[in-house]
Protein backbone atom coordinates (compact mmCIF):
# COMPACT_ATOMS: atom_id res chain seq x y z
CA UNK A 1 0.00 0.00 0.00
CA UNK A 2 2.42 2.29 0.45
CA UNK A 3 4.59 2.17 -3.32
CA UNK A 4 4.65 5.43 -4.15
CA UNK A 5 5.66 4.44 -8.08
CA UNK A 6 2.63 2.13 -7.82
CA UNK A 7 0.20 5.00 -7.03
CA UNK A 8 2.10 7.32 -9.61
CA UNK A 9 1.91 4.85 -12.50
CA UNK A 10 -2.26 4.31 -11.54
CA UNK A 11 -2.81 8.20 -11.24
CA UNK A 12 -1.58 8.51 -14.62
CA UNK A 13 -3.13 6.16 -15.76
CA UNK A 14 -6.44 7.20 -14.46
CA UNK A 15 -5.70 10.90 -16.31
CA UNK A 16 -4.50 9.53 -19.64
CA UNK A 17 -7.34 7.53 -20.10
CA UNK A 18 -9.45 10.05 -19.38
CA UNK A 19 -7.88 13.19 -21.05
CA UNK A 20 -7.14 10.30 -23.97
CA UNK A 21 -10.88 9.84 -24.52
CA UNK A 22 -11.91 13.38 -24.03
CA UNK A 23 -9.38 14.85 -26.76
CA UNK A 24 -9.96 12.29 -29.80
CA UNK A 25 -12.88 10.22 -30.78
CA UNK A 26 -11.25 7.26 -33.01
CA UNK A 27 -10.38 4.18 -30.57
CA UNK A 28 -6.97 4.13 -32.41
CA UNK A 29 -5.90 7.78 -31.99
CA UNK A 30 -7.58 7.32 -28.21
CA UNK A 31 -5.06 4.64 -27.89
CA UNK A 32 -2.28 6.04 -29.28
CA UNK A 33 -2.82 9.53 -27.28
CA UNK A 34 -3.13 7.77 -23.86
CA UNK A 35 -0.05 5.87 -24.46
CA UNK A 36 2.05 8.58 -25.56
CA UNK A 37 0.26 10.65 -22.35
CA UNK A 38 1.08 7.80 -20.07
CA UNK A 39 4.63 7.23 -21.28
CA UNK A 40 5.46 10.80 -20.59
CA UNK A 41 3.69 11.07 -17.32
CA UNK A 42 6.07 8.06 -15.60
CA UNK A 43 9.35 8.89 -17.77
CA UNK A 44 9.08 12.53 -16.40
CA UNK A 45 8.74 11.74 -12.70
CA UNK A 46 10.99 9.31 -13.08
CA UNK A 47 13.64 12.19 -14.53
CA UNK A 48 12.47 15.05 -12.50
CA UNK A 49 13.10 12.36 -8.93
CA UNK A 50 16.59 11.45 -10.26
CA UNK A 51 17.59 15.43 -11.07
CA UNK A 52 15.93 16.09 -7.09
CA UNK A 53 18.00 13.13 -5.88
CA UNK A 54 20.90 15.61 -5.06
CA UNK A 55 18.59 18.08 -2.88
CA UNK A 56 18.35 17.77 0.65
CA UNK A 57 14.42 17.85 1.67
CA UNK B 1 -16.56 14.45 -53.31
CA UNK B 2 -17.98 13.48 -50.93
CA UNK B 3 -16.78 12.38 -47.67
CA UNK B 4 -18.31 9.94 -45.55
CA UNK B 5 -19.34 10.86 -41.36
CA UNK B 6 -20.81 8.11 -38.94
CA UNK B 7 -23.72 9.34 -36.90
CA UNK B 8 -21.63 10.05 -33.57
CA UNK B 9 -19.33 12.12 -36.09
CA UNK B 10 -21.82 15.03 -37.02
CA UNK B 11 -22.81 17.97 -34.62
CA UNK B 12 -26.66 17.55 -33.86
CA UNK B 13 -28.77 20.46 -33.53
CA UNK B 14 -27.80 22.59 -30.25
CA UNK B 15 -30.69 21.20 -27.22
CA UNK B 16 -32.99 23.52 -25.55
CA UNK B 17 -31.70 25.47 -22.55
CA UNK B 18 -33.54 23.53 -20.08
CA UNK B 19 -32.62 20.21 -21.18
CA UNK B 20 -28.45 21.78 -21.10
CA UNK B 21 -29.03 22.52 -18.02
CA UNK B 22 -30.32 18.83 -17.16
CA UNK B 23 -27.84 17.45 -19.22
CA UNK B 24 -25.19 19.44 -17.48
CA UNK B 25 -26.60 18.34 -13.81
CA UNK B 26 -26.89 14.40 -15.13
CA UNK B 27 -23.05 14.82 -16.24
CA UNK B 28 -22.10 15.90 -12.71
CA UNK B 29 -24.19 13.18 -10.47
CA UNK B 30 -23.16 10.79 -12.44
CA UNK B 31 -19.76 11.23 -14.35
CA UNK B 32 -20.39 10.01 -18.03
CA UNK B 33 -23.88 10.48 -17.93
CA UNK B 34 -24.44 13.55 -20.47
CA UNK B 35 -22.39 11.78 -22.93
CA UNK B 36 -24.41 8.87 -22.62
CA UNK B 37 -27.47 11.24 -23.15
CA UNK B 38 -26.18 12.16 -25.92
CA UNK B 39 -25.09 9.02 -27.53
CA UNK B 40 -21.38 8.64 -27.26
CA UNK B 41 -21.78 5.57 -24.95
CA UNK B 42 -17.78 4.64 -25.49
CA UNK B 43 -16.68 7.87 -23.84
CA UNK B 44 -19.55 8.16 -21.35
CA UNK B 45 -18.97 4.19 -20.41
CA UNK B 46 -15.52 4.83 -19.65
CA UNK B 47 -16.26 8.29 -17.73
CA UNK B 48 -18.48 6.04 -15.73
CA UNK B 49 -15.95 3.45 -14.67
CA UNK B 50 -13.08 5.48 -14.58
CA UNK B 51 -13.89 8.49 -12.36
CA UNK B 52 -15.83 6.71 -9.64
CA UNK B 53 -12.99 4.50 -9.38
CA UNK B 54 -10.51 6.94 -9.51
CA UNK B 55 -12.53 8.74 -6.54
CA UNK B 56 -12.83 5.33 -4.69
CA UNK B 57 -8.95 4.61 -4.71
CA UNK B 58 -8.51 8.11 -3.35
CA UNK B 59 -10.71 7.31 -0.32
CA UNK B 60 -8.87 3.95 0.36
CA UNK B 61 -5.73 6.25 0.31
CA UNK B 62 -7.36 8.23 3.15
CA UNK B 63 -7.58 11.15 1.23
CA UNK B 64 -9.48 14.05 2.76
CA UNK B 65 -12.91 15.39 1.31
CA UNK B 66 -12.08 19.06 2.47
CA UNK B 67 -15.02 21.11 3.67
CA UNK B 68 -16.19 24.06 2.22
CA UNK B 69 -14.03 26.67 3.97
CA UNK B 70 -13.85 30.21 2.27
CA UNK B 71 -11.36 31.30 4.51
CA UNK B 72 -8.94 29.46 3.62
CA UNK B 73 -8.75 29.62 0.27
CA UNK B 74 -6.80 26.38 -0.97
CA UNK B 75 -8.86 24.46 1.05
CA UNK B 76 -11.66 25.81 -0.56
CA UNK B 77 -10.60 25.53 -3.95
CA UNK B 78 -10.05 21.63 -2.86
CA UNK B 79 -13.28 21.50 -1.49
CA UNK B 80 -14.99 22.71 -4.68
CA UNK B 81 -12.72 20.24 -7.10
CA UNK B 82 -14.41 18.01 -4.69
CA UNK B 83 -17.48 18.76 -4.80
CA UNK B 84 -16.85 18.31 -9.23
CA UNK B 85 -17.08 14.51 -8.41
CA UNK B 86 -20.41 14.55 -8.16
CA UNK B 87 -22.45 11.44 -7.40
CA UNK B 88 -19.37 9.42 -5.68
CA UNK B 89 -19.13 12.99 -3.61
CA UNK B 90 -22.40 12.64 -2.49
CA UNK B 91 -22.30 9.05 -1.77
CA UNK B 92 -18.89 9.62 -0.08
CA UNK B 93 -20.58 12.35 2.23
CA UNK B 94 -23.43 10.59 3.08
CA UNK B 95 -21.79 7.71 4.40
CA UNK B 96 -19.20 9.83 6.03
CA UNK B 97 -16.15 8.61 4.13
CA UNK B 98 -13.76 10.75 3.11
CA UNK B 99 -12.32 12.01 6.67
CA UNK B 100 -8.66 11.58 5.78
CA UNK B 101 -6.18 10.19 8.10
CA UNK B 102 -3.15 13.16 8.34
CA UNK B 103 -0.74 10.59 9.30
CA UNK B 104 -0.79 7.90 7.02
CA UNK B 105 1.96 7.47 4.42
CA UNK B 106 -0.95 7.70 1.20
CA UNK B 107 -2.62 11.02 2.71
CA UNK B 108 -1.34 13.04 -0.05
CA UNK B 109 -1.73 10.92 -2.62
CA UNK B 110 -5.09 10.74 -1.85
CA UNK B 111 -5.90 13.70 -1.65
CA UNK B 112 -4.07 14.13 -5.28
CA UNK B 113 -6.83 11.37 -6.50
CA UNK B 114 -9.82 12.92 -5.39
CA UNK B 115 -9.25 16.62 -5.89
CA UNK B 116 -7.89 15.53 -9.50
CA UNK B 117 -11.02 12.58 -10.22
CA UNK B 118 -13.40 16.34 -9.73
CA UNK B 119 -11.28 18.23 -11.89
CA UNK B 120 -11.53 15.50 -14.47
CA UNK B 121 -15.45 15.22 -14.46
CA UNK B 122 -15.43 18.87 -14.54
CA UNK B 123 -13.91 18.65 -17.91
CA UNK B 124 -16.58 15.55 -18.41
CA UNK B 125 -19.40 18.36 -18.41
CA UNK B 126 -17.76 21.21 -20.42
CA UNK B 127 -17.66 18.35 -23.14
CA UNK B 128 -20.84 17.00 -22.52
CA UNK B 129 -22.36 20.83 -22.50
CA UNK B 130 -20.31 21.53 -25.84
CA UNK B 131 -21.58 18.33 -27.32
CA UNK B 132 -25.35 19.16 -26.47
CA UNK B 133 -24.51 22.78 -28.12
CA UNK B 134 -24.48 21.33 -31.03
CA UNK B 135 -20.17 22.13 -31.03
CA UNK B 136 -19.20 18.56 -30.88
Amino acid sequence: MTSHFLWLVLFSFFVSLVFAVLLRDEPRQQLRTGAMMFGGFVAAALVLGWLMFPFPL
Amino acid sequence: MTTKSTAAERPRAAAEPGTLVLLCLAAWAIPGAGHLWRGRRQKGLVFLLALPAMFLVGLLLHGRIFPLELSEPLVGLAALANVCAGGPWMIARLLGAGGGIVTAATYEYGNCFLIVSGLLNFLVILDAFDIGMGRK
